[in-house]
């Protein structure tokens, strides 16, 4: 896949907000000091990429995972990153699982509405269906008594 | 703004993450040796980059040119990629600039040692764009 330039640079917009956040009220930042900070992004998601992979590889994965962007993050002397990422990832589980929970409820919901449906349509042939089990029924008892 | 780019983390009434995870995949991905990335990495990833500029910005400000206290201007950046060992693997990127004059002498003393750089050449290029030139002529 061939990536254009603009594709491993990050929105100038969003960058610029993060920035000003960080920064005291009033401090500017030049377009020039922005356009490196935002290269200099990029350059920190490929070297934690590197460094998460090679804890994957380590762990005889083939998939990076969370663990694994943890590690590199200690290696590449981050350490202070590591627990509001911690804190990041419990709410983004908990996201999921809320949002799993959601849509499975939706599903019984949904499930419950078309069941209760079919029931109405067929519901005269069930009710023959029952008639014949239960005769079947008072017969097996009256063998069994005997 | 609308920033048309997909992938951004909703939850609730705070964004978990500002940065488009579409995008941070790409970064990621382009990496060679990299085959997949499970979703709570691409999170974990996107995070630690907002926490990083923060904190590269936060760093250049605070260890900045006294006189420039009001902004945060390129050189804050260059400097503290050469000077903060953390930041040191952004010493290529953000290179120092130099004076034209600087530079020229450079050259005619590398020129006695051989080979040239492609570096060079880059550095020639964004003195381009900088102030350094009025200081140059004078």
């Amino acid at each position: 896949m061939a990536e254009r330039p603009e594709d491993l640079n990050l929105p100038n917009a969003v960058i610029t907000r993060i920035i000003k956040e960080a920064l005291p009220d009033g401090v500017n930042i030049s377009k020039e000091a922005r356009s490196a900070i935002s290269r200099a992004a990029s350059v920190f998601v490929l070297y934690a990429t590197s460094c998460a992979n090679n804890f994957a590889m380590k762990g005889k994965r083939k998939t990076l995972n969370a663990g694994d962007v943890l590690s590199a993050m200690e290696e590449m002397e981050f350490q202070r990153f590591i627990s509001p990422l911690k804190e990041a990832l419990d709410a983004y589980r908990r996201e999921q699982k809320g949002k799993k929970e959601a849509s499975e409820q939706k599903k019984k919901d949904k499930d419950k509405r078309i069941d209760s449906e079919e029931q109405d349509k067929s519901r005269e042939d069930d009710n023959d269906e029952d008639d014949e089990r239960m005769e079947e029924e008072e017969q097996n008892d009256e063998e069994v008594d005997n | 703004m609308a920033d048309g780019f997909g992938g951004k983390e909703k939850c609730s009434d705070q964004r978990l993450v500002s940065l488009p995870l579409s995008r941070i995949r790409v970064i990621m991905k382009s990496s060679p040796e990299v085959s997949s990335i499970n979703q709570e990495a691409l999170v974990l990833t996107a995070k630690a980059t907002e926490l990083f500029v923060q904190y590269l910005a936060t760093y250049s400000y605070k260890h900045g040119s006294g006189k420039e206290k009001k902004a945060l201007i390129y050189s804050d950046l260059s400097n503290t990629a050469e000077e903060s060992e953390t930041f040191q693997f952004l010493a290529d990127i953000l290179p120092k600039k130099i004076l034209a004059s600087k530079y020229l002498k450079m050259l005619k003393e590398e020129k006695g040692e051989g080979e040239e750089d492609e570096e060079e050449e880059e550095e020639e290029d964004e003195e381009d764009d900088e102030s350094e030139d009025e200081e140059a002529e004078s």
